[in-house]
């Protein structure tokens, strides 16, 4: 068994793990917080298959899946704590810059 | 190979997605007048996606590697007739819900939220059409992360909690849907070592992997189509955003990923794709149908009613894959399923305009207090009936010309079962459908009225009828969108009209 197997098991495994709870965990947070996980995950895994090539330098496509997956789910964790922030606001007006206190 | 007869590319299939993109930064930075602005673009957008139909009519398909960068790490752009027919059907209902648009955020709405709108929707606008044109796995990862962004934050528009907990459970399920979709891809590389469609096509092998990214893929398409069961996400969220983002949602963004896995089931894995896996696609595309119309009817209000309508639409276009697995109906298969995602584009969004219409005019659209709308808005309600024909199925829509031909596979090929629920789907439409007008209908003298009513914009109205129009003449040109189709269908294999007599 080959390091990169190795990596390529863990990535599933964390893929799996993630997907799981951002499917079965109700609340928004730890959805997210899931949600990075699995992609995590799937980085990783893809890493792995850039180096299963028969080739001893590894294949630089991968990576750059990778390098934008990174991107996206970066984006993508901004918008939903910026959502779930607005979720958690209590109801009523928008707080003015001046009482937005910590 | 059908690669090396394409020629060079159109100069404006870059411009098809930069146009928008570069709209929506400008909108990004304007203070004042993003409704003007918003609309010059989208008919600069809409002129453009026609001159690109004209030039896929004239000189057949496209086909473009962006900066001279050939695949894997470069960008290829590919546009055919199926292509086409999408792009043109976005283009077409993103110009009538911009007109919509800049009246229903228009001067006299909040300030914040036509400015909030319109680079969001250019955003929108842009990752449909790179997902269309997208010829590898990977840049559709791209366009869809994009366009599920773009759609959840159009969603978060509306104010109030309802909406953004439903652009959060919105985004949950794109995100994981993406997810899915990309770990597919990652064994789809991993085992066939590319990632361009054309080049797929050649070495993909009924092994292990080819079947796990498949399911994968699938899975994540199936969760942004909405399919039945993963539908529970649409509701919430097409019910309560802005009408404007209901309506290209609807339209457009679930028609979409069910457009990627049409390419991939069709075209990509077609050597792989067996008439039994497809029964899974075909079974809950029927359930979703039957599912749909029935939460449809007992639906309190008309935005909820015309969601579910979609999650029984969207079931329709499922049922398609099964029917076109055999290549004597994939033509009459693929044609219906073509056909319905451009008509009930535009009778879905003209259905949601008009309700937004409604519910912009009195406060509300809960179904049993409608008396008397159709006096005092008839355009809305007529487009409403003219979207409702549409989705029903009625001749001479384009809805009955796509049931027709699916129905017509469907019974080529001897399959009772669809052909049963193409048929109680229409029945049930025409239920969802009629119980809107017998509320609505009701003289406002002879019991209470609807509410205060507020006069909305007759832009709003007539765009509304436009779409609802357009749903007709859809109908009405079959044969030559059914011919233009055709062009090039180098990723879906249509057999010659010959074959299927």
């Amino acid at each position: 068994m080959q390091p990169s197997d190795l990596y390529g098991t863990a990535g599933i495994a964390l893929f799996t793990l993630g997907l799981y709870g951002a499917t079965r965990l109700g609340q928004p947070m730890r959805q997210v917080l899931s949600f990075n996980v699995a992609s995590t995950g799937a980085s990783m895994f893809l890493i792995a298959i850039a180096h299963r090539a028969a080739s001893p330098l590894p294949d630089p496509v991968p990576h750059a899946m990778v390098l934008t997956g990174i991107v996206v789910a970066v984006s993508a964790t901004a918008l939903a704590l910026v959502l779930i922030n607005i979720l958690g606001r209590p109801p009523g007006p928008p707080p003015t810059p001046n009482d937005h206190g910590h | 190979m059908v690669t090396e007869l394409l020629p060079a590319g159109a100069p404006e299939m870059p411009w098809i997605v930069a146009a928008p993109l570069l709209a929506a930064c400008a909108l990004l930075i304007t203070r004042r007048g993003s409704a003007a602005l918003g609309l010059t673009a989208s008919v600069g957008v809409a002129g453009l996606t026609a001159w690109l139909i004209r030039r896929l009519v004239l000189e057949g398909p496209q086909r473009m590697s962006m900066g001279g960068w050939s695949e894997p790490l470069g960008i290829t752009l590919l546009a055919d007739g199926l292509g086409g027919c999408m792009l043109g059907t976005t283009a077409l209902v993103g110009l009538l819900v911009s007109v919509h648009a800049s009246a229903y955020f228009g001067p006299h709405a909040d300030g914040d939220r036509s400015r909030a709108f319109w680079p969001l929707w250019m955003f929108l606008w842009a990752a449909l059409n790179a997902l269309i044109l997208a010829a590898d796995v990977f840049n559709i990862y791209v366009a869809l992360e994009l366009l599920g962004l773009s759609a959840v934050a159009l969603v978060a528009l509306s104010p109030g909690a309802p909406a953004v907990s439903a652009a959060v459970r919105y985004l949950m399920v794109s995100l994981t849907g993406s997810l899915c979709y990309l770990m597919g891809a990652a064994f789809l590389y991993g085992g066939a070592g590319v990632l361009g469609f054309a080049s797929l096509e050649g070495v993909l092998q009924p092994e292990p992997y080819s079947f796990i990214a498949l399911a994968l893929m699938s899975a994540g398409l199936c969760m942004k189509s909405a399919l039945f069961p993963l539908h529970f996400w649409l509701p919430p969220a097409h019910a309560n955003a802005p009408a404007p983002v209901s309506a290209a949602l609807s339209a457009l963004v679930v028609k979409a990923s069910f457009f990627v896995l049409l390419r991939l089931w069709l075209g990509v894995f077609d050597r792989i794709v067996s008439p039994e896996m497809a029964l899974i696609p075909g079974l809950l595309g029927a359930a979703a149908v039957v599912a749909g119309s029935v939460r449809a009817l007992s639906a309190p209000r008309l935005k909820q009613m015309i969601a579910y309508s979609t999650v029984a639409q969207i079931g329709y276009l499922f049922m398609g894959l099964p029917l076109g697995m055999s290549p004597a109906t994939r033509r009459a298969a693929v044609g219906g399923v073509v056909y319905l995602v451009a008509a009930h584009a535009c009778a879905k969004a003209a259905a949601f305009l008009a309700a937004g219409n409604v519910l912009q005019a009195y406060g509300h659209d809960r179904i049993d207090d409608l008396r008397g709308v159709v006096q005092q808005m008839p355009v809305s309600m007529f487009a409403f009936a003219v979207a409702g024909v549409s989705l029903i199925g009625l001749p001479p829509s384009g809805g009955f010309v796509a049931k027709w031909l699916l129905l017509s596979a469907a019974i080529a090929e001897a399959q009772w079962g669809y052909a049963t629920v193409i048929v109680a789907g229409g029945l049930l439409a025409t239920a969802y459908v009629f119980r809107v007008f017998s509320r609505s209908f009701r003289n406002v003298s002879s019991g209470s009225v609807p509410g205060a009513f507020r006069k909305v914009s007759g832009r709003m109205e007539w765009s509304a009828l436009m779409l609802a129009l357009c749903s007709m003449l859809i109908g009405v040109t079959g044969a030559y969108v059914l011919e233009f189709m055709q062009t090039g269908a180098s990723l879906i294999d249509l057999p010659a009209p010959e074959a299927t007599r």
